[in-house]
């Protein structure tokens, strides 16, 4: 890797970290994810200081072409990351649907109740 | 005399649902009524209102399991013996409903009422794909619980108060309700029996199925069906969960 490409790198990673730091300060981004990312971005970090670490991996367990090790680790990331998604977005749904039942039940005592303000205006 | 709620789903059901409450008022003046608006877009709940019965209204759609599990829980919390599923597009006949009831009385938690069985009727066209998938739920449904049903999507159904207990919590929310409903009930061990019913064309609104959907759905539903039911963890995640509402009234 040449040295202009390195410092790239470097620069990339720093902001990614930077990046996250804003968000997690602003409250923006909740704690559970603010630590994943957090390795997220030190990983990057190491793998841009280090860049040998990269071919030394590769050779490890015999992949010819380290870039493609890289992808490798990046796409298991994402998918993991979208299933975890999709799992916590069926528990929000899960919960916003029992908020509706919920919210259902009680206006229709509401109602029941006070019978003179339920029609027409009470929604 | 055990108090008996009816529950009528309804998503933009303005057209049929006058009728069938008018019906339902004047042949079986005996059962409360509650009419689940789900999310309705049209005059739905307020015409339910302007009949009298009980209204509960879902502030935007959840699909028919999330509209009966409101009408369950409402039973429930009401302190109702029993409930009977009816729909709001005049398929079911209202003086069918006691026939619904009596295996209640005699142990049964679950009875479905089969358009397909022995004395049962259906009066409207059923279409080939529908009727092929319908087979092949049927047959599926048998391997699963090792009971025959003829009628395993059939709306028109009865529940005992132990089974409405179980569904306020359980009771499936994705699109084909009915049939994981059917195999969640058996799973779990209760007592699921079906009548012979006869049921009539609708008398306003689609049918709500689009080929190509209908086609998805049923694939979909046959991967829920085969997992989740399958699944013993699953199984006990729902008891703990209907523990937990027991417990503490909903809350995780």
């Amino acid at each position: 890797m040449s040295a202009a490409a390195h410092v790239l790198v470097i620069v990339l990673a720093a902001a990614v970290i930077a990046f996250i730091v804003v968000l997690v300060r602003s409250r923006r981004l909740r704690a559970k994810y603010s630590v994943l990312w957090f390795s997220i971005g030190l990983g990057l970090a190491v793998l841009a200081i280090f860049p040998d670490l990269l071919v030394w991996v590769s050779d490890r367990f015999g992949i010819d072409y380290p870039p493609a090790t890289f992808m490798l680790l990046a796409l298991s990331f994402l998918l993991v990351l979208v299933l975890h998604f999709s799992w916590e977005l069926s528990r929000l749904e899960d919960r916003t649907r029992t908020l509706a039942e919920e919210y259902a039940l009680l206006r229709l005592q509401l109602e029941e109740r006070l019978p003179e303000t339920s029609d027409g205006d009470a929604a | 005399m055990p108090r008996t709620l009816i529950v009528i789903p309804a998503y933009n059901e303005e057209q049929s649902l006058p009728a069938v409450l008018k019906e339902l008022a004047e042949q079986t003046p005996e059962y409360d009524v509650l009419v689940v608006s789900d999310g309705s877009a049209d005059r739905t709940s307020e015409l339910a209102r302007e009949a009298g019965v009980h209204v509960a209204e879902l502030p935007f759609n959840l699909g028919i399991g999330g509209a009966l599990r409101t009408g369950f829980t409402f039973a429930v919390r009401g302190g109702y013996d029993q409930a009977v599923q009816f729909d709001a597009d005049g398929q079911h006949d209202p003086l069918a409903v006691a026939k619904l009831l009596a295996p209640l009385a005699d142990g049964a938690d679950m009875v479905i009422g089969s358009r397909f069985a022995q004395g049962g009727a259906v009066t409207y066209e059923v279409s080939g794909i529908r009727r092929r998938a319908m087979k092949l739920l049927q047959r599926l449904v048998r391997r699963l619980v090792g009971q025959d049903f003829t009628d395993t999507s059939s709306g028109f159904r009865a529940f005992s108060r132990p089974m409405l207990d179980f569904f306020a919590v359980t009771y499936p929310v994705e699109y084909m309700d009915s049939v994981e409903a059917l195999v969640l009930a058996c799973n779990a061990g209760f007592h699921v029996t079906e009548v012979p019913v006869n049921m009539r064309g609708r008398t306003g609104g689609a049918p709500s199925n689009r080929r190509l959907r209908l086609v998805y759905y049923y694939v979909r539903l046959l991967v829920v069906l085969v997992v989740s039911t399958t699944s013993r963890r699953e199984q006990a995640r729902r008891h703990e969960l209907r523990h937990t509402v027991d417990d503490t009234g909903g809350n995780e």
